[in-house]
């Protein structure tokens, strides 16, 4: 497997929305928020972030669409 | 104190709740139906004499010492095999009885040596016993006459003589003072369940022998000691004994080897221990040991121990001896300096499922409030951390839901991805005994386990998947269930959510997951799955076990998940014989976890993001707690290499020999500017350390190991730290020089602490465990005796929750390159990375690691049984020997990984479960070639190693 930090973080991000994608497309986008939300340090959120921000490439949409939402929730609560 | 010393009843006790009264010596006496005239007589504090009965094996009935009379009866029936029946009038004392114990002490006594004063056994022999409690004055046969006991007879030698056996390394069999009791032979068969042992003749001809003649260590024999306790005599007599003599003193103790924790009466003499005997009162093991627990805690004297603390620049020089304080300063300022540079979150720690509870708790409290992040990670990612995922999900609580004495009511037991009998030996032969009583067995393993077949124990099912199948396999038994109408509906709708199982049943019900459709993933017959499932769910009681094998796996979680939900359709969970059981690795896994050693969890498993939860830690410890979640193991690696995590404090881990990918780990922790190393060796990990901090063993401290059901049992110090401080104490002194105050006198504090922030701990405490013995968290205000089964009335979460579980194969796959499966596991007498087992006489059953390899893929290979072979993966290369063995499957490799040399984590992938990153040891593709030796790899390993652990020679000062 890859040793480039962003990969791997790509590559687990994928790997959780395998499992979510049979939990039925409505649990799916909020299944994978939450679990990177519930086991992810800051440091690999950040670097997923960006990743996020360049385009995000390699993220299969769904595990794409919770990034976005758990990013802009964050960026919510620093502006609040 | 003095030495605890165990009433031996002479025979087991009685199950039946029916109770009979009847009178022995004149007083009246009430016990339950099956109990023996001699339990019984022992109950109301009458001791009849007795040789061939001991209450850990059933009674035999053959040296006719313990004759009792009862009126109204003719003759003198033996007490041990007669029993109790209601109004029966005993004596155990008549004229006649005295005169035939006499006679028959005479007949023993005259075939046997009369060396007492020099015997091993002395102080604690039966036959000495016995001739005193019959009151033997003289022998009148003389012993010159045909015997046992003497080498050569009237100048010739003695056909009926037999040399010692020492061959094996703890204990000794002298064949000269056997009395032919058979007890050993009873306890191997019945309490070990190995059947090892004969008696092989008839009459005065008759002897015990391990298998045909063979010597001890030659035969089936696996050293758990059980024969050794059962003789009376001195005839199986540990070797320990023989050199240091009778014990003086004891305390109880807890085992420190694997999740079964075994209770041990820690049998001293000052400071020495001369043996380990295993406890009949600790529930987990009721009496039984293992060869680890047993015999093999030599270690703890062993001369590679460093006792003085150490300190390097870098990890090319040599290591300095230096004094505590100094230690502590050197690491304290190191890390404090990494986090002014890199910032608060650079540094972290490891905490060890070796340790206590209490040392768990301290260090995870100083990383979260000295350190001021969630940093803190244990060694139960890398095994278990999928259970903990997968249960709470499931049922609410990541624990295993079942006390050992559990398995005695089981009718069907389904083993996943386990190996009891090496794992969790003692907790493997108390299975093998139910299922020499009747208990159907269904083995889910891509190996040949012992459990398959072994003496008086077969497989009704063995299910042999190819390795990282396991989701399918699973699958497929939940959709026999499902489609042939085997789920128990009125479970379901009383305890489960309904919608969530419709949801999963019709999930499983689809043709993909059926056993003819998953036979071409995992190899395994579609009949042979769909009579595993009827089996399990109709058999009765239906228990899984499972290990490593579920859980070390790129989908281990949804494979616990799996097994979680076929437990809850067939209504298998919330009483005695049932249930889902995790059989966890070391010692204190179960406990570690429980402390919060996971960076998302505080103690008791609650999310640190909770503020309800910190607020309470933060009264207490007075600091304010970061709630965004630490660095789990892998991702520490990767940020060191990354550059933002520079500092790491491990204690009683060998990170270094039990993570995967090897080569990765070395790269990342050579990126760190300070590792903290606290072990009793210098592992492998300290190779690349900057700080050693001597640790102490469990014998040298007090605290608790909480086991694999979920039991917090104590653990007593009974010698001094060889290395001064015990390892909590270590922790503390490394905080206060941090700046961070813990201050305690005694771990029983700590425990109070613990009790006060954790719910299902709230009541344990010292007081506690010295009233019970030991107690089964959740302890608190609703469960104040523990918790021996869980989800009784409910589950821990409210309603049993089903979770769809689609296999998606790992991307770890074979390929023309690498086109053989490669699994690990462990072996009986070695322990996890073998630092300690390495360290004592077990090595003679384990010298190193070898690949188990099909004949099949031998032969294609040029391989030979004992070659050298080459080993390679994606991630890297050993060399080590070939066992060509039929235990695995054609395409399916095995080894272990108890040895650095081979270093079997080098062809480890990282690879790992997606909800926790538990790494996938169980699958890695492979290729196995001829080779003349070590790799160049293992050559430069070593190499390092050597010069790493290099001492500098203690400079005298000048006059
Ligand atoms: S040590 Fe255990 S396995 Fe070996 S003979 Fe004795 S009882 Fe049997
Ligand atoms: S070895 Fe000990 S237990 Fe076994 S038959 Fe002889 S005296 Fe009895
Ligand atoms: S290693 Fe396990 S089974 Fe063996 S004695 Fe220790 S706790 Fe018991
Ligand atoms: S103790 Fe009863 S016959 Fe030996």
């Amino acid at each position: 497997m890859s040793h480039n930090p962003t990969e791997r973080l790509v590559y687990m991000a994928n790997q959780i929305g395998k499992f979510f994608q049979s939990q039925g497309r409505d649990k799916e986008v909020a299944g994978v928020a939450e679990h990177i939300k519930k086991f992810w340090d800051p440091r690999m959120l950040k670097t997923i972030y960006a990743h996020h921000d360049a385009g995000g490439e390699g993220l299969d949409p769904a595990v794409k669409d919770a990034i976005g939402k758990l990013k802009d929730a964050a960026v919510a609560k620093e502006k609040a | 104190m003095s030495l605890i010393h165990e009433t031996d009843y002479g025979t087991p006790l009685s199950k039946s709740e029916k109770m009979v009264t009847l009178t022995i010596d004149g007083q009246s006496i009430t016990v339950p139906e099956g109990t023996s005239i001699m339990r019984a007589a022992m109950e109301a504090g009458t001791q009849i004499p007795k040789l061939c009965a001991t209450d850990m094996v059933d009674a035999f009935g053959s040296c006719r010492l313990c004759l009792v009379e009862v009126e109204g009866r003719a003759g003198t029936p033996a007490s041990c095999t007669t029993p109790v029946a209601a109004g029966l009038v005993v004596h155990t004392q008549t004229e006649r009885l005295k005169k035939l114990r006499k006679g028959v002490m005479e007949l023993y006594i005259s075939d046997h040596p009369l060396d007492c004063l020099t015997c091993a056994a002395n102080g604690d022999c039966e036959l000495q016993d016995m001739a005193g409690a019959v009151g033997l004055r003289d022998v009148r046969y003389g012993n010159q006459g045909e015997n046992h006991v003497f080498a050569d007879a009237c100048g010739e030698a003695n056909p009926a003589w037999l040399p010692k056996d020492e061959s094996n390394p703890y204990f000794t069999y002298d064949p000269s003072k056997c009395i032919v009791c058979s007890r050993c032979v009873r306890a191997c068969e019945e309490v070990q369940g190995t059947f090892a042992l004969t008696i092989s003749g008839r009459g005065f001809d008759s002897r015990v022998s391990p298998g045909m003649s063979e010597s001890f260590l030659g035969s089936e024999c696996v050293s758990c000691g059980a024969c050794v306790q059962a003789c009376p005599t001195a005839t199986l007599t540990e070797k320990s004994v023989i050199e240091i003599g009778q014990p003086e003193h004891s305390a109880v103790t807890t085992c420190a080897y694997c999740g079964v924790g075994c209770a041990f009466k820690a049998e001293m003499r000052g400071e020495e221990v001369v043996r380990m005997v295993p406890y009949k009162d600790g529930k987990a093991n009721r009496g039984h040991s293992c060869v680890k627990g047993r015999f093999a805690y030599g270690y703890a004297t062993h001369k590679e121990r460093i006792l003085k603390p150490m300190i390097r620049e870098t990890i090319d020089q040599p290591w300095r001896e230096v004094s505590y304080d100094e230690a502590f300063k050197f690491a304290a300022d190191k890390m404090r300096g990494i986090q002014a540079k890199y910032g608060r979150d650079a540094i972290g720690g490891i905490t060890s499922s070796r340790c206590t509870n209490e040392e768990t708790y301290l260090v995870q409290k100083l990383i979260r409030a000295g350190f001021g992040n969630n940093n803190v990670d244990t060694c139960a990612r890398v095994c278990h951390s999928p259970t903990g995922y997968g249960l709470a999900t499931t049922f609410g609580t990541s624990a295993g839901t079942q006390d050992f004495d559990s398995v005695e009511d089981s009718d069907v037991i389904m083993v996943i991805g386990a190996n009891p009998t090496d794992a969790h030996p003692v907790f493997g032969s108390r299975m093998k005994k139910r299922l020499r009583q009747g208990a159907k067995l269904i083995v889910v393993d891509p190996r040949k386990i012992d459990l398959v077949k072994s003496a008086h124990i077969k497989a009704d099912y063995h299910l042999p998947l190819l390795p990282g199948t396991n989701v399918a396999i699973l699958t497929a038994l939940a959709h026999v269930i499902v489609t042939e109408g085997l789920v128990n509906e009125t479970f379901v709708r009383e305890r489960c959510d309904w919608s969530e199982f419709q949801d999963w049943a019709e999930f499983v019900a689809l043709e993909k997951n059926s056993p003819e459709a998953v036979a071409g993933i995992t190899g395994v017959d579609a009949e042979a799955i769909r009579g595993a499932a009827r089996l399990y769910a109709k058999g009765g009681n239906g228990a899984i076990y499972y290990g490593l094998g579920v859980t070390e796996h790129s989908q281990g979680s949804t494979t616990v998940i799996a097994i979680a939900n076929l437990a809850m359709a067939t209504g298998n969970i919330g009483r005695r014989g049932v249930g889902v059981n995790p059989l966890r690795g070391q010692n204190n896994v179960q406990g570690s976890c429980d402390m919060g050693s996971f960076p998302h969890e505080l103690p008791g498993y609650r999310h640190i993001s909770g503020d309800a939860v910190r607020d309470q830690f933060e009264a207490m410890w007075n600091v304010k707690l970061n709630p965004e979640p630490g660095l789990r193991i892998p991702n520490m690696f990767d940020s060191a290499i990354e550059g933002t995590f520079m500092g790491l404090y491990v204690q009683g881990e060998d990170i270094l020999q039990s993570d995967p990918n090897t080569t990765h780990v070395v790269q990342a922790l050579s990126s760190m500017e300070c590792v903290i190393v606290q072990d009793l060796f210098l592992n492998e990990t300290a190779n690349y350390a900057h700080v050693f901090l001597p640790g102490s063993t469990f014998l040298e401290k007090d605290g608790t190991f909480t086991n694999a059901e979920r039991r917090i049992q104590r653990v007593r110090k009974v010698m001094s730290p060889r290395n001064g401080l015990a390892d909590w104490e270590v922790t503390i002194g490394l905080a206060k020089a941090m700046g961070f105050e813990m201050k305690y006198n005694h771990p029983s504090e700590i425990m109070d602490e613990i009790a006060a922030l954790t719910p299902t701990f709230t009541g344990v405490s010292y007081q506690k465990l010295e009233e019970m013995g030991s107690v089964q968290w959740p302890c608190n205000e609703k469960f104040p005796e523990g918790s021996p089964i869980m989800h009784v009335d409910g589950f821990v979460r409210g309603k049993g929750k089903f979770v769809v579980t689609e296999y998606v194969a790992t991307d770890e796959r074979t390929g023309p390159r690498f086109p053989l499966l490669l699994t690990t596991g462990r072996i009986l007498s070695q322990y996890n990375v073998g630092a300690q087992t390495r360290r004592t006489d077990n090595v003679v059953w384990h010298g190193e690691d070898v690949l188990e390899i099909h004949p099949h893929d031998a032969e294609q290979r040029g391989i030979r049984d004992g070659d050298w072979v080459r080993l390679t993966s994606r991630a890297g290369e050993t060399t080590l020997h070939a066992l060509i063995s039929e235990r695995v499957a054609p395409g399916v490799v095995y080894t272990t990984f108890h040895h650095p040399l081979t270093q079997a984590n080098v062809i480890t992938t990282d690879y790992s479960d997606w909800a926790t990153n538990c790494p996938e040891y169980k699958v890695t593709a492979v290729q196995v070639s001829q080779s003349n030796g070590p790799s160049d790899w293992q050559k430069a390993y070593d190499e390092q190693a050597r010069n790493s652990r290099r001492i500098a020679p203690i400079v005298e000062a000048a006059e």
